[in-house]
């Protein structure tokens, strides 16, 4: 491995401490990342030192607010090759995202228009289109997974059926929070496409974890967050092709995002202020450049490649414990670097709480996928998550936690 | 193990959590409750038979039952819980539910020897004390004949 990679967890500070009197072993990156000290130092750099408002601002401190925070969405834009920083919407996170486009995409859909998702979405990718779909009389269909451990990834077969002219709109994840099951996005969009129907990617697990670039999916619209690429909470990007977003109507309205303003009426900016209302959020968009830095200076293939590897390994070592059931892709299938998975009788909670005990930090439960979990006859699932930082070692302590789990509960 | 941990899963409760009493549901029930905890996703419905036994007497709990699933915590404190409302009233249910949300929420036990004083341990896991008190939630619902669902997001615990 290349040199940087050697001093990898000294730049996160965070990990460096005990939990329960234990060294903490974070395994829960999926839900958010850990942030490297230089994404800390540009939160206080910008608060200590260009704290100011944005835009329309002439004195000093405005100036540099507003070059840094421009400079962040030319950062952002190169960070995921966006032909245009204009393109690039700063949003609270992927949620926000997915809502600006479904709420702006139900006031164009009628009775016989199709919404396309797949049963493994996200929740924050599902419920915006249900709305979209009640507000508009819209009919919203799933493309199904395959597998009673949804082992085979979405059924591309049954797209030939579902993808028809019918379709508007496809929004489907690239990477399962759930399954870490990759989603082949440039051939869902392209066939999207094929039909005239936009897509929207839920980039929210992929976009830290290896190369993105929107014009090699070709994608039309991208949400993403902040927080789970190493870069501050409350900061994420919609990324849609411009000739859409200028079609786009604004979902909020108010200062900034206007050219002209009578009592009357008022005319919009083109993107990405139109959509960009009220005083954004500065300093989390700053530290998201940050965070783009710090990932592009590792290298994001050996990113994908380290997190792959180490859910290959935990994969292969977990399925070596008792009465396991390990969910999504199965072994030598492609996997995202997270590993989800169930035991008969010990509730994700419980192995959670225990886990914790040893200062793991995992997540269980529905994660957000509850029609999901609902198919695979599953009340939830334990997920351990893995990020750069982790390592084979933490993989090992994982299983000797899981096996006292299973004994502990199995013994009694 | 820490002893933390070791109050949390005392002996009872993952005695209660792998062998159930009275799971399932009840043909003969009058009252049924669901209660469900959103964040967790457990959940358990209630089914008991509310009988006075001869005119004028008040109503009390004939038989009781509970489906669902979630933690061991959930489903171990539902199953005891059954096993302790038997033949009580809904003023005494409630009663007893005050004394298991002290138990659970302070960790201090009662005098009187109780199999509820082996929740204690919960107090130490604030995130588990909505676990805990859900199948209690599910029955004070079914007691009060409410239809809607409990859920431990509405409560204060």
């Amino acid at each position: 491995m290349s040199l940087p990679w050697k001093n990898v967890r000294a730049d996160f500070p965070i990990l460096h401490q005990q939990v329960h009197g234990k060294p903490l072993v974070y395994l829960d990156s999926a839900a958010t990342a850990q942030k490297p000290r230089t994404v800390i130092d540009a939160l206080v750099h910008y608060y200590e030192r260009d704290n100011s408002n944005v835009h329309r601002g002439l004195h000093a401190l405005s100036m540099r607010a507003t070059d840094a925070y421009e400079g962040a969405r030319t950062r952002v834009a190169k960070f995921i090759n966006a032909a245009d920083p204009a393109e690039i919407i700063f949003t609270r996170g992927t949620t926000e995202g997915i809502n600006l486009v479904a709420r702006s995409y139900a006031a164009t859909l009628k009775p016989g228009d199709v919404i396309l998702c797949t049963e493994m979405e996200h929740h924050s990718n599902l419920v915006p289109w249900q709305q979209a779909a009640k507000a508009s009389g819209a009919t919203l269909r799933y493309v199904p997974v395959l597998g009673a451990d949804a082992e085979g990834g979405l059924d591309l077969a049954a797209l030939d059926t579902l993808l028809t002219p019918h379709v508007k709109v496809f929004a489907f994840t690239h990477i399962s929070n759930t399954l870490g099951t990759i989603n082949p996005a440039a051939e869902l969009c392209r066939r999207a496409r094929a039909v005239g129907a936009v897509s929207v990617i839920d980039g929210a697990q992929s976009i830290g974890h290896g190369p993105f670039d929107v014009r090699a999916l070709g994608a039309d619209f991208v949400a993403f967050s902040g927080h789970k690429m190493c870069g501050p909470t409350g900061i994420g990007v919609l990324y849609g092709r411009r000739a859409l977003l200028d079609a786009l109507a604004p979902d909020e309205t108010g200062g900034g995002m206007v050219v002209s303003v009578t009592y009357e009426e008022a005319k919009w900016k083109p993107s990405p202020e139109r959509f960009e209302a009220g005083t954004p959020n500065i300093a989390d968009a700053i530290a998201l450049g940050a965070a783009c830095d710090y990932l592009d200076a590792l290298g994001r293939d050996q990113i994908a490649q380290h997190d792959r590897h180490l859910a290959a390994l935990a994969r292969e070592k977990l399925s070596a414990i008792p009465d396991i059931r390990i969910i999504g892709p199965r072994a030598g299938g492609e996997r995202s670097g997270l590993v989800s998975f169930a035991f008969a009788d010990v509730h994700a909670h419980d192995v959670v709480t225990f886990a914790d005990e040893d200062g793991i930090a995992l997540r269980g439960g529905h994660h957000c996928n509850q029609p999901l979990m609902r198919k695979l006859g599953l009340t939830g699932t334990t997920r351990a998550s893995f990020y750069l930082y982790n390592t084979e070692e933490e993989i090992d302590l994982l299983v000797a936690s899981l096996r006292r789990i299973v004994k502990f509960f199995g013994g009694s | 193990m820490s002893a933390d941990l070791s109050d949390l899963y005392q002996q009872v409760i993952l005695d209660h959590n792998k062998r159930p009493r009275n799971r399932g549901k009840l043909p003969t029930a009058n009252r049924v409750a669901h209660g469900d905890n959103p964040s967790c996703g457990d959940q358990c419905s209630v089914y008991l038979r509310l009988d006075a036994g001869a005119p004028g007497q008040p109503e009390r709990i004939a038989e009781i039952s509970f489906d669902g699933s979630g933690c061991a915590i959930s489903q171990a404190s539902a199953s005891l819980m059954t096993t302790q409302v038997k033949g009580k009233t809904a003023p005494e249910v409630e009663a007893m539910f005050q004394n298991f949300h002290h138990i659970v929420t302070t960790g201090e036990t009662p005098e009187e020897i109780s199999d509820l004083a082996a929740f204690a341990g919960v107090h130490s896991f604030p995130a588990r004390i909505k676990c805990a008190t859900l199948g209690w939630h599910a029955t004070l619902n079914a007691l009060h004949g409410e239809a809607t669902p409990a859920t431990t997001e509405k409560h204060t615990d």
